[in-house]
């Protein structure tokens, strides 16, 4: 139950990064004002942060714990093992869930705390008087690499969602026989939107759709 | 038919097993996966060797003792079934058969195939039955209930206690086996008196046990040979939160 109230928080979360983030498609003006708007809320923001962080650790605090009971529970393994129902997701989510662990820690160096592209101290205010995330954005992704683990994280990310973002009606006791499978497919709809909205900003930057809105 | 069984052995509760290979000959399309087990030991016997320890009883999918599992799926892949419904005309012919015993913490094995299950009862005992004033029979319509309740408890009620869910479980959960016998007396107002301390102690009792949580896999239900609905462990969440949440206000 506290791992699905939190994996809620960090969904809706989630939803409302990327609808954020998508600004980049409508201009340097609505997403660096944006940003501006947050980085305005002052202590507020920090508060945000912190909740965040907090549902975060408990959401990892409790699943390694019951990740731990559950192997205690099965001492020794099947020789032979074949799954009737349970997909690669629901049997992944501890792994899927650490790479997008790692993956949320380099996102944080990269964007938020800009430790690992020293570019980005170059970066001129836009004509607003705003920070340019939008120039950030677009540096940052022209390089491979770094939009390739993005989007690797990403599609670890939507494959925890795939699973979770239903199973937490289950937990919660919020469903019933019929409403389950149409969740479940919801869920994975959902998921892989999620998946198709965030890496449509790496793909358009890397097929140079969106170009930076300053030069270094 | 011939097929070849790599069937796990193991001397008591203490030892380490392994898998034994053995070939059988002849074997009808229509003999179950039990009597050819049967077949097995005739010829083990024979040749004066230990036969396979297994368990069976009705053979016929309502008792709940046999607990194998065939090519690593509780009960084999002929689901909803008991592996005592299971037949070789669903095997081919030659194939190598695995045949392993529900592999759970809290179901230890006790030799070759054999588990001793009596986890599930102590949840039961801790839980899983109504007060009932004793004397004959009260009139059966003295109770008025609904016709969804009464077919929703019936669903809950068919679960035979086999253990395949706990053992289809990438966690070893019971989660299915507990929510059902919870349901099933909480859904009639018989089971009303006890429905907050019944659902409280047989999670508890369940939780000592030994068995893993639930992760919402499902793998439960596909394997379950009575059928019984993961939405009752949705229902078995739902139970929990509320008998939680009337003890903290005090009933």
């Amino acid at each position: 139950m506290i791992v699905a109230i939190t994996g809620i928080i960090l969904i809706l979360f989630v939803v409302g990064h990327l609808l954020g983030n998508l600004q980049i498609f409508i201009g340097p003006d609505w997403i660096n004002g944006y940003s501006q708007h947050l980085r305005d809320l002052g202590p507020l923001l920090w508060v945000i942060r912190s909740f965040l962080l907090a549902s975060v650790i408990i959401h990892i605090w409790v699943t390694i714990h019951l990740a731990i009971e559950n192997r205690r529970a099965r001492p020794e393994a099947y020789i032979d093992r074949h799954y009737v129902k349970a997909d690669f997701a629901s049997r992944h989510m501890v792994m899927s869930g650490l790479i997008v662990l790692a993956f949320i820690i380099y996102h944080l160096a990269h964007f938020t705390v800009r430790v690992t592209d020293p570019r980005f101290g170059l970066l001129k205010a836009d004509p607003l008087g705003h920070y340019d995330v939008y120039s950030m954005m677009v540096y940052g992704f022209q390089n491979y690499f770094v939009s390739g683990f993005y989007v690797l994280g990403l599609f670890l990310l939507a494959l925890h969602l795939s699973h979770g973002s239903s199973s937490f009606f289950q937990s919660l006791g919020l469903n019933d026989k019929k409403l389950t499978p149409r969740l479940a497919l919801g869920g994975r709809i959902f998921a892989w939107l999620l998946f198709a909205g965030y890496t449509s900003i790496p793909v358009a930057i890397l097929l140079g759709i969106i170009k930076p809105a300053q030069q270094l | 038919m011939n097929f070849r069984l790599r069937i796990w052995r193991q001397l008591n509760l203490k030892s380490s097993g392994k898998l034994v290979d053995y070939d059988v000959e002849n074997i009808s399309p229509h003999t179950s996966f039990l009597e050819m087990l049967d077949v097995l030991n005739e010829k083990l016997l024979g040749r004066g060797d230990e036969p396979v320890a297994f368990d069976s009883d009705c053979r016929e999918g309502i008792c709940g003792t046999c607990s194998l599992t065939v090519n690593g799926e509780a009960h084999g892949p002929d689901h909803p079934g008991a592996v005592c419904e299971l037949y070789m005309r669903r095997f081919r012919d030659g194939a190598t058969i695995t045949v392993e015993p529900f592999r759970v913490g809290a179901f230890p094995i006790v030799k070759d195939l054999v588990i001793d299950r009596s986890a599930l009862d102590r949840i039961v005992q801790a839980g899983g039955f109504i007060s009932a004033r004793a004397g004959s029979a009260p009139e059966a319509n003295s109770i008025p209930i609904p016709k969804h309740d009464s077919d929703l408890a019936m669903e809950a009620a068919a679960c035979i206690g086999c253990g395949a869910c706990a053992a289809a479980c990438p966690n070893r959960s019971a989660m299915l086996f507990t929510a059902a016998k919870v349901s099933h007396l909480s859904l009639l107002p018989q089971g009303y008196p006890e429905r907050d301390r019944r659902v409280l102690k047989m999670v508890q009792v369940m939780d000592a046990a030994g068995f893993g949580n639930c992760t919402n896999t499902y793998e439960c239900e596909a394997v379950c040979p009575a059928e019984i609905s993961a939405s009752f462990i949705s229902k078995l969440n739902r139970e929990y939160a509320r008998a939680q949440f009337r003890r903290r206000l005090g009933e």
